[in-house]
């Protein structure tokens, strides 16, 4: 079973900075999962204790808001990683998660993956390079969502909107 | 005076004869055209089909624009969203999307069928799709930026077996605003890798929601044989091609389309000014290999 996992990582980009060994304890933490469209995966305030690595599949991270139901703030699909509030303290989700799409991963243990980034500070270094560019690319995306670049005009709720097209 | 210049701002023109001889080819000049149609693409987007059989502007390659005169109101360049019927260098048909933000994009907006609007062109530097051959076509739009990316989808459908994937990545605001949904379904079958991401999702949207940029690494595309053509806000355009050259795409081989207060559209006035390129005469069109520098610079 480890060495589906560690077949699965080695073919996914996300950790290719890991070296083979630390791929091999790693690949100790995963179980290979698949997970029914629509089915939860986590809730907004649960216990982080996870994470995973898509292989097929979309899900779609949410957050309940009030009188609107579960609105859908991002989908991430194959090749990225779900999951890093298990990282700090105090490991609990910021937002839910749904699969939109029939969705195949490998799911880590957690508590068991900090405690040997804990152990073996060159595993925890490679870690963290490996979920560092993820969560800058997410802040990028987010904050040129947040300059809603596609509105027009009319569109903008804010008043500094610049010069108007003709 | 002021009755006067009112009574022609309101006047809807009617097509005077066309010049003959040299003038009739002088960029200056608008042609009249015909709105044949008017396709509601969104809650304020439209696409015009414009003809005119009779003295129609030369022909306009995919990713060049033309200015619109909406009379009496004013002219604004837009870039062609479908090339129609341009059967002998002549462009008898055309059709141009375009979104009501101001004054004379709503005056469009509004033309009904029947009406006439001023046409002068082509202008500027177009794709280049054919210089694709032999390669993959990857084509990243981001909002209205779909539009002039049209052409190119359906030039390299119009001549498959010349190129190899054809991968199209569009980012839209909402389901509510993404352009030609009914086209991408067909495209879709008819091979074109289509993806599609929102940055708000409705209750009914079952795709993805993120950043068009997210789409990048799950096409799975081969950067060492592709040709980028990309299309949108600025920032967009950016981060896209800054995206796709991490992937390895060298830069010559991204293609940006700039936009920029363009008004005589021959490089005579100089509004469009970005650095060394008067965009409306070596754009809009460029490659990032020489948009880059100049889009981060924050005066220009």
């Amino acid at each position: 079973m480890t060495g589906t996992v560690t077949a699965s990582l080695s073919a996914q980009p996300f950790f290719a900075a890991l070296a083979d060994s630390q791929r091999e304890a790693l690949a100790g933490d995963g179980t290979a999962v698949m997970v029914a469209a629509g089915e939860r995966l986590f809730d907004e305030g649960g216990v982080a204790d996870m994470f995973w690595l898509i292989e097929l599949g979309r899900i779609a991270l949410d957050m309940r808001v009030p009188g609107r139901g579960d609105q859908i703030v991002e989908t991430l699909g194959p090749g990225t990683v779900l999951g890093w509030s298990w990282l700090h303290p105090p490991y609990r989700w910021q937002f839910g998660a749904v699969a939109r799409l029939a969705t195949s991963a490998v799911a880590f243990d957690a508590p068991s993956v900090r405690r040997r980034c804990d152990a073996d500070p060159a595993f925890g270094y490679a870690m963290l390079r490996a979920f560092t560019p993820v969560i800058t690319e997410r802040l990028q995306a987010t904050r040129l969502r947040l300059l809603d670049l596609y509105a027009a005009p009319h569109q903008l709720s804010h008043a500094d909107i610049g010069p108007v097209n003709p | 005076m002021t009755g006067q210049r009112t009574a022609q701002r309101t006047a809807q023109p009617t097509a005077p004869p066309a010049p003959a001889g040299p003038a009739a080819e002088t960029p200056a000049v608008p042609r009249f055209y015909r709105v044949a149609s008017r396709r509601e693409d969104t809650a304020d987007t439209v696409t015009l089909e414009l003809t005119e059989p009779a003295q129609p502007v030369p022909a306009f390659a995919p990713g060049q624009f033309a200015m619109l005169t909406a009379f009496g109101v004013g002219e604004v360049p837009i870039s062609v969203s479908g090339l129609g019927d341009s059967g002998g260098g002549r462009a008898r048909r055309l059709e141009h999307t375009l979104r009501a933000v101001g004054a004379v994009t709503r005056a469009l907006h509004a033309a009904p069928p029947g009406s006439l609007i001023g046409v002068r062109g082509p202008f500027g530097t177009g794709w280049d799709v054919a210089s694709a051959a032999g390669r993959d076509i990857v084509i990243v739009a981001g909002g209205i930026g779909l539009a002039p990316l049209r052409p190119v989808v359906l030039s390299a459908l119009a001549d498959r077996s010349r190129y190899g994937r054809i991968v199209l990545l569009a980012g839209a605001r909402t389901p509510g605003d993404l352009l030609y949904a009914g086209e991408l379904e067909r495209w879709s079958r008819d091979g074109v890798e289509v993806a599609v991401t929102v940055d708000r999702a409705d209750s009914a949207w079952s795709g993805e929601v993120g950043l068009v940029t997210a789409l990048i690494e799950p096409a799975g595309l081969a950067p060492g044989n592709s040709v980028a053509f990309v299309c949108g806000p600025d920032i967009m355009m950016r981060f896209t091609a800054d995206a796709l050259a991490a992937r390895g795409l060298p830069a010559s081989r991204i293609r940006v389309s700039l936009e920029r207060n363009m008004r005589c559209g021959a490089g005579w006035c100089g509004h469009c000014q970005l650095g060394p390129l008067l965009v409306c005469r070596d754009g809009p069109v460029v490659s990032y290999d020489r948009a880059a520098p100049l889009m981060r610079v924050r005066e220009l």
